[in-house]
């Protein structure tokens, strides 16, 4: 739904994505202020936001392959896992700069996720689903039990570095972090107005038809979990040099389930879906951070069990409600309320 | 070479689904430009040649010979990309898309940008998004669909999904067109105005059209030739008056009774 009184002369106006000034105006105020937030923000927050940014990064990877594909991926955290260790084996064991390490830990990930992603060339739905399970757990295994990972101690990666500047600091690393978030996001929107995501969406809503229409569907399903599997790569190479440690621990099935949780509560096959899934997931969690605590001195006969359970049921009980009553994910709502505000004072 | 000289040639098409006979031996030639519309009673093995020449079958025995390339036991997006298009007989839209894109996606054949032109998009992508969006505006203007060019499949009615697959077949620029009962279903007025769409197609375009159709009136109105199926015999094969009259066509409509005869 457009604009009241926007009208597109040329086909340069119609497939732009920013298309008014008042688009404009919001998208370089969300710039700015996004990129100097480090001088009045709290250092809670420019955390908070260094780790929202990481997982943005991350969970567009899985709404390429699972929102708009429709291939879904269990194994995001372990090819998140590829990624990061692969930057903290070439940077910590061989000395190697971070930039170089950067794009190969995508690489690397995205060669791993694309033999893991081979399975659905034959299978589709929870059958992928458990095949992907499956590549988690053994991926996991063989980074526990090879000796150039560190086994469960993990490794610990040094800073990133730009020229003397060593970025040890949350403000440093948050300008590298946040700067990763805006170019993948900007790739994964463009991604989706080519023929690429065009193929993508094709395959998800009707794989016999694009087949007929000549997409070749082993090819692109492969190419979906790669390019899945890069984002996963790069966030958990930023992942790793931001907590300047790796282990197996950061990288296991309950974040697996988070991550998938994410992609469906912020809407399947949305860009902003993936910032309201974030968001909404990391909020809860903050929310039960603070009120777990509380839930244990106000009710001591419980013991510590609940609050310490409150974190996974708030998760699962959310869940639960968006698919009943929100399937189409908080992106959805937004578009609703988008097109109501755009429409407003008429019914339609 | 009489052999190459028509753009499809079938010989011989055998098809079995274990023991059920789906195509019992079939063969038949499109004429460049024509419309060559298949009949038969239902399970006479109409879907199934279509099914055939798209790919999606691999028939036992017999060949498909597509301007001189064998297509028999292609996959189905290579034959898209040799220039065979189709609509389905159940509508097979992307109900994601937008009518636009399910046109731009068509396009898919003739793009040649990739994923990482595409991420940074702006220049060689968009150059390229806008030549092919020309297009398919051509077609959308062609088949009238230029007020649901933005609305998404899924909210479409009957009629208007059936006219979207038709421009989606088209977007691919074929140099053949399957058409599976592109009518059925629909209104006499909706069957007039897509009678209309395949006789402008036919015309403008000059590329030659299979249609499978159960209406008789449409298929005895704009068919060039008819082909009869019955249980995947080839029954007969000719103008559209002579298949009308055939006493053999009217029993396998019908049954062998003398009572249908007036």
């Amino acid at each position: 739904m457009r604009p009241c009184g926007v009208f597109d002369e040329r086909y340069i106006q119609d497939i732009a994505i920013v298309r008014t000034w008042q688009h404009w105006l919001a998208l370089i105020g969300a710039l700015v202020i996004l990129y100097t937030f480090p001088f009045y923000g709290s250092y809670y927050l420019i955390s908070l936001i260094n780790l929202l940014s990481i997982l943005i990064i991350v969970i567009l990877g899985l709404q390429i392959v699972m929102g708009y594909c429709g291939q879904i991926s269990l194994g995001q955290p372990a090819f998140m896992a590829v990624g990061a260790y692969t930057s903290a084996i070439l940077t910590a064991t061989y000395g190697i700069s971070f930039w170089i390490a950067l794009p190969l830990s995508g690489l690397s990930a995205g060669i791993v996720g694309m033999i893991s992603g081979a399975p659905s060339l034959r299978i589709k739905g929870f059958y992928l689903a458990m095949a992907t399970l499956a590549a988690h757990f053994v991926i996991m295994w063989i980074i526990m039990h090879l000796k150039i990972t560190g086994g469960i101690q993990g490794l610990h990666p040094p800073p990133p570095q730009i020229g003397n500047i060593v970025l040890d600091t949350e403000e440093r690393m948050y300008y590298l972090i946040v700067t990763m978030m805006v170019i993948s996001t900007f790739a994964a929107r463009n991604l989706f107005r080519s023929k690429v995501g065009r193929a993508f969406v094709a395959i998800n809503d009707n794989d016999l038809a694009a087949e007929v229409m000549g997409v070749n569907l082993y090819y692109y399903k492969l190419l979906a979990f790669f390019i899945s599997c890069v984002y996963a790569g790069l966030g958990g190479s930023l992942w790793a040099h931001y907590y300047m440690v790796v282990h197996p621990e950061q990288f296991t099935f309950m974040h697996a389930i988070w991550y998938v949780g994410m992609v469906i509560i912020g809407g399947m096959g949305s860009i902003p879906g993936v910032f309201f899934g974030v968001l909404f997931v990391r909020l809860l969690d903050e929310i039960v951070l603070f009120s777990s605590p509380m839930l244990s001195s106000l009710f001591p006969w419980l013991g510590p069990g609940p609050g310490a359970a409150l974190g996974l049921s708030a998760f699962g009980m959310a869940l639960l409600l968006f698919i009943i009553f929100e399937p189409r994910g908080l992106a959805h709502r937004w578009e609703v309320i988008k097109e109501s505000y755009r429409l407003y004072p008429f019914a339609y | 070479m009489e052999e190459n000289r028509h753009p499809l040639e079938v010989r011989d098409l055998y098809l079995r689904f274990g023991g059920l006979k789906a195509l019992d031996g079939v063969s038949f030639h499109v004429k460049d430009g024509e419309i060559l519309s298949i009949i038969g009673p239902n399970g006479a093995g109409k879907t199934c040649l279509m099914n055939c020449i798209s790919g999606f079958y691999k028939p036992q025995q017999g060949e498909i010979v597509f301007e001189g390339k064998q297509i028999t036991r292609m996959p189905p997006y290579k034959i898209a990309k040799l220039g065979i298009s189709r609509t389905f007989q159940n509508i097979e839209l992307y109900t994601g898309l937008s009518s636009l894109d399910n046109l731009m996606a068509a396009r898919h054949i003739h793009m040649k940008r990739g994923a990482l032109s595409a991420c940074l998009f702006f220049g060689l992508t968009r150059r390229e998004e806008i030549e092919h969006r020309k297009v398919v505006e051509d077609i959308i203007d062609l088949l009238e669909l230029e007020p649901i060019r933005k609305k998404l499949v899924a909210l479409l009615p009957y009629g208007q999904r059936k006219r979207v697959e038709l421009g989606r077949a088209l977007a691919a620029e074929p140099r053949l067109i399957l058409l599976d009962e592109p009518m059925t279903g629909m209104n006499v007025e909706e069957k007039e105005d897509m009678a209309r769409f395949v006789l402008d197609i036919s015309e403008l375009k000059g590329i030659p059209i299979i249609l499978v159709e159960h209406d008789m009136e449409v298929v005895m109105d704009i068919s060039d030739r008819v082909m009869v199926l019955d249980f995947g015999h080839k029954l007969l094969e000719g103008l559209p008056q002579d298949v009308k009259d055939n006493p053999e066509v009217i029993r396998a409509y019908l049954g062998a009774g003398e009572e249908e005869e007036e």
